[in-house]
């Protein structure tokens, strides 16, 4: 699959959009779900949560294992998409718009020091060898 | 460098994604585990299990050799093809491995053995030999191959596959094998569904394997091995008994024999043991996957004890998560527990297993 330009990553494989309010979407990246396989469970964190940089704020569980989600960005949690609790297997299916949380960023400079679609791939094409 | 089954290139040309299983290079699965574990579940799918290894133990004597080597007891196979689910014990009566032990002449028994204990199995039974039937001839078969054929088809299947194989085995009970031509053919499993199991000479591996998927038969690989028996309540070498706990710990008493006068290595340590742990069943009633290692805590006689999850995992076919865990036997069915799973106390129900049994849900 190819990976989208309009998102940022992180070395930890999520995957960031920044949306016209100023406000992130984050969600983990196809790479993440096929490492995963068949994902099962996911734990979302709550509205009003606050979260640092690279802190652990939600887990994705599949039929192998469980993987913790890490914050890309500082920020302030505004929204969580529940339905997928229902329906995990979306990851599978759409990692990119399978979404899991939106975030306030605290720091937009944090942003700056994401990845690219280009780094990205850099970065699993290094992780092949 | 990983060790390869015959079926290696198989799998990697049917795009499995390859997994290292204890020095094993395996097939993890071939797309979805998922979908393949509900595939044995309700049709027939296929497992390369030629990891696993077959060893040949010939000579006058073979039987008093295993009515001392293993717990249950061999004088139970009286039918040549008849097979017997064991486990072999130190003399602390730890688990060394399990295992099936085939009788096929009264000169002559097949045991099959877990692939990451493949090699200490036969240096201890080879010890054993030396010490007691020095006569004995054991051969390790790592010229053969070996294929699960699991599924309520499962049979049909290989009935479709194996000229007159139909005849040969339609009426083999469970746990009975027959040799036909090249192909030895048991009805066992590690699923809790019908099926067979299949050693084959190495070199013919690969044409039976395409035989079968041309037939309708769905690869499946060790993720779903371990779902599928895990909801068929099956114990996993490794993970839900090894050399430190014993058989009477790890809901394997039915396959100990301890009526019989006969002795058998570990016997004496089994009747002196007074352990109360156990393996229980238990259902997540909240959301959340359990998995081997999260602790248990239930409330026991007005105590709080603890207990130990051995296999946890996420169930397909009751989209629950399931496990076993190890603890006081006195837990009784639909306790309610808790299980602690990273810093959350989610809650769980004890049940008997097996969970799922010939595609049907027991819980």
């Amino acid at each position: 699959m190819s990976i989208p330009t309009d998102l940022k990553y992180t070395k930890s494989h999520e995957w960031v959009k920044t949306e016209a309010d100023g406000t992130v979407t984050v969600g983990i990246t196809d790479h993440a779900q096929e490492l995963l396989g068949d994902m099962v469970f996911v734990e979302l964190p709550q509205v009003g949560d606050t979260f640092t940089q690279k802190q652990e704020c939600a887990v994705a569980e599949s039929v192998k294992a469980a993987a913790d989600v890490y914050c890309p960005i500082s920020g302030e949690v505004v929204e969580v998409n529940t339905p997928l609790v229902d329906s995990p297997e979306n990851i599978n299916q759409d990692a990119f718009n399978s979404w899991l949380f939106k975030l306030k960023p605290s720091n937009s400079d944090e942003l700056g020091g994401l990845l690219d679609a280009e780094g990205y791939q850099t970065l699993l094409d290094s992780e092949e060898h | 460098m990983l060790k390869k089954t015959p079926l290696n290139q198989t799998h990697r040309e049917m795009n499995a994604k390859m997994v290292d299983f204890g020095g094993w290079d395996m097939p993890l699965h071939y797309g979805s585990q998922l979908e393949e574990h509900h595939k044995v579940r309700q049709d027939a799918g296929m497992f390369d299990v030629s990891h696993m290894l077959p060893v040949d133990i010939k000579g006058e004597g073979t039987r008093d050799f295993l009515r001392r080597l293993v717990a249950n007891n061999v004088d139970k196979l009286t039918v040549s093809g008849k097979a017997l689910y064991t486990c072999m014990l130190t003399p602390q009566g730890g688990v060394i491995d399990d295992l099936i032990v085939y009788f096929l002449t009264d000169s002559w028994f097949r045991i099959v053995v877990n692939a990451g204990t493949a090699d200490k199995d036969v240096e201890w039974i080879c010890k054993q030999r030396d010490t007691f039937a020095p006569d004995l001839e054991i051969t390790p078969r790592r010229d053969l191959a070996m294929v699960a054929v699991q599924g309520p088809s499962a049979r049909a299947k290989v009935w479709q596959v194996i000229p007159n194989s139909q005849a040969a085995t339609e009426t083999l009970k469970l746990f009975q094998s027959t040799s036909l031509n090249q192909y030895f053919i048991a009805r066992t499993g590690y699923t809790g569904e019908d099926g067979f199991e299949i050693i084959l000479p190495a070199d013919e591996a690969s044409a039976f394997w395409k035989a079968l998927h041309a037939a309708g038969v769905a690869p499946a690989g060790l993720g779903a091995r371990d779902t599928l028996r895990l909801e068929a309540g099956m114990n996993l070498y490794g993970q839900d008994m090894d050399e430190s706990i014993s058989p009477l710990e790890s809901g394997l008493s039915w396959t100990v024999d301890l009526k019989s006068e006969r002795d058998f290595i570990g016997k004496q340590a089994l009747l002196d043991s007074k352990s109360t742990q156990q393996l229980i069943g238990l259902i997540l009633l909240d959301r959340g996957v359990l998995r081997s290692h999260q602790k248990v805590i239930a409330d026991y006689n007005g105590q709080e004890i603890e207990g130990e999850i051995t296999s946890g995992g996420f169930s397909p076919t009751l989209n629950q998560s399931i496990a076993l865990a190890r603890m006081n036997a006195g837990i009784s069915p639909d306790t309610e527990v808790h299980v602690l799973v990273r810093d959350k106390k989610l809650r769980a129900k004890v049940v008997k297993y097996p969970f799922v049994r010939n595609g049907k849900a027991l819980v």
